[in-house]
């Protein structure tokens, strides 16, 4: 089989509506999404309280936070999967190879990204903030939801970023899930499955439709920020 | 008009601040009485921002003290600066937040929000985003901010600096306002003229040192030390 022909049959694939396809996508979705909008319910007050908190050991956590965010995928599936296995610390959940270890691991994957940045975000929108918010009356604990508002326009690029790297990444999510068919299969492992096994085309299929998808949802973000931005100046 | 017990006068006493082995402020003392406009003036550098942020107690000073009367004054006097910020939300919504901060019970907010802006005039931009609005429109709803909180003191640090002459204007009508409802006005400007309008009594500063205190009439008419002359007359002080 040329790649040509694997790009027709993906095409067909799509324009089928292959339910094996339509179900490996919604779970990649679910799963997806799901750990960004736990990532973003801790990481967004986390971060803030990180920018404006005054503790010890402040510094440790922005420098061992930023680093994370380069955690390469597999290493958390690995600590994900030391946690979830049966002699694991958390084994008696039972939540190995479901996709609720998925969600769990990208979480943990995309987590380091939304509190650096916006760690970041907060940080800089203090600076400008700090005198009139504090001649108002406002504590810097008090400032968290405040600015946390004001900076929503930057922090939905920063949860962009979490989508990004979760949608993206095959190493956590086979390790923690097992890419069992119709059951914990998502798109990113299907298609390191089916290119092993030579099936370009379902592989290209799958590819294309998380292009598009992420296309998609960033256009989408792209345009109700803008339209808010114009609202809210 | 004001809530709860008096605050002023305010006493600064050996009021010094230091920063990066400079002496910014040099032990400067005075009273401020409630009632009279007090225009604090000085050459660049003088010291003039930093003698408001520090009665208004965003800095603490590297020596002396500043006791308003009873003791604390938190939440009791207010401060506008030379370029506001705005959050980003309505003109209302900028309100509504400023009195969630200064603890009035959430029933209460809106009525003193429409309260504050009708006050003013300022209904009409209630709606409107306020980091859309102009320079003066901003700088007029700080102030609107600021008097919602009904504060007993209010610092001005050159409020007027970066505005036009018609918002310039309408600033100054608001703070004759202010004035008039027994509000303690205390207001930096590099600007004569303004000075002149407004002033009660000047605090006149050089190099950190407060070189005057004295009645407006008497600060423009015939300035004691050669420095007020000196600025009186336009001449570059440094």
């Amino acid at each position: 089989m040329n790649q040509q022909n694997a790009f027709i049959t993906a095409l067909d694939l799509i324009a089928s509506l292959d339910p094996v396809l339509g179900d490996i996508v919604l779970l990649s979705l679910k799963v997806t999404l799901s750990a960004v909008l736990i990532a973003a319910a801790i990481g967004l007050p986390l971060g803030a309280a990180l920018a404006l908190g005054r503790f010890p050991g402040r510094s440790a956590l922005i420098v061992v936070s930023n680093a994370l965010m380069g955690l390469p995928p597999v290493v958390a599936g690995l600590v994900v999967y030391l946690l979830l296995s049966r002699s694991g610390p958390l084994g008696f959940l039972g939540m190995l190879f479901t996709p609720g270890a998925m969600i769990l691991a990208q979480t943990v994957l995309i987590l380091p990204i939304v509190i650096s940045l916006t760690r970041q975000i907060v940080e800089d929108l203090w600076a400008e903030y700090e005198e009139q918010l504090r001649s108002l009356g406002s504590s810097r604990m008090r400032a968290i939801p405040t600015l946390l508002w004001d900076g929503r326009f930057s922090l939905i690029t920063a949860i962009l970023a979490g989508f990004g790297r979760a949608s993206a990444e095959v190493g956590a999510v086979l390790i923690v899930g097992g890419n069992i068919a119709g059951y914990t299969r998502t798109m990113t492992t299907a298609i390191a499955l089916e290119t092993s096994k030579g099936d370009l085309a379902l592989a290209l299929g799958l590819g294309i439709i998380l292009l598009t998808i992420t296309l998609l949802l960033n256009t989408g973000a792209f345009v109700a920020g803008r339209m808010a931005q114009r609202a809210a100046g | 008009m004001y809530d709860g017990r008096p605050i002023l006068p305010l006493t600064v006493s050996g009021l010094s601040y230091e920063a990066g082995g400079k002496r910014l402020l040099d032990t400067v003392s005075f009273d401020l009485a409630a009632g009279r406009r007090t225009i604090v003036m000085g050459p660049n550098g003088a010291g003039k921002t930093l003698l408001l942020r520090l009665c208004h107690g965003l800095i603490e000073p590297t020596s002396g003290r500043v006791e308003w009367r009873g003791g604390s004054a938190v939440g009791r006097h207010a401060m506008l600066f030379q370029r506001p910020v705005m959050l980003r939300r309505s003109a209302l919504g900028n309100l509504h937040h400023a009195l969630a901060l200064n603890g009035l019970p959430r029933t209460e907010r809106e009525p003193r929000a429409r309260q504050a802006l009708a006050h003013f005039g300022l209904e009409d931009i209630a709606s409107q985003p306020a980091r859309r609005l102009s320079g003066g429109e901003q700088q007029r709803l700080a102030l609107a901010r600021a008097w919602a909180q009904r504060p007993q003191a209010l610092f001005l640090d050159e409020p007027t600096s970066a505005l036009d002459p018609a918002a310039t204007r309408a600033i100054e009508a608001m703070v004759q306002t202010c004035h008039a409802e027994g509000m303690k006005i205390v207001m930096t400007t590099h600007d004569m003229g303004q000075a002149r309008r407004l002033a009660d009594e000047v605090i006149f500063l050089h190099h950190g040192r407060l070189l005057e205190h004295t009645p407006a009439e008497e600060f423009f008419d015939h300035p004691r030390t050669p420095e007020a002359q000196a600025f009186i007359r336009g001449e570059l002080l440094w």
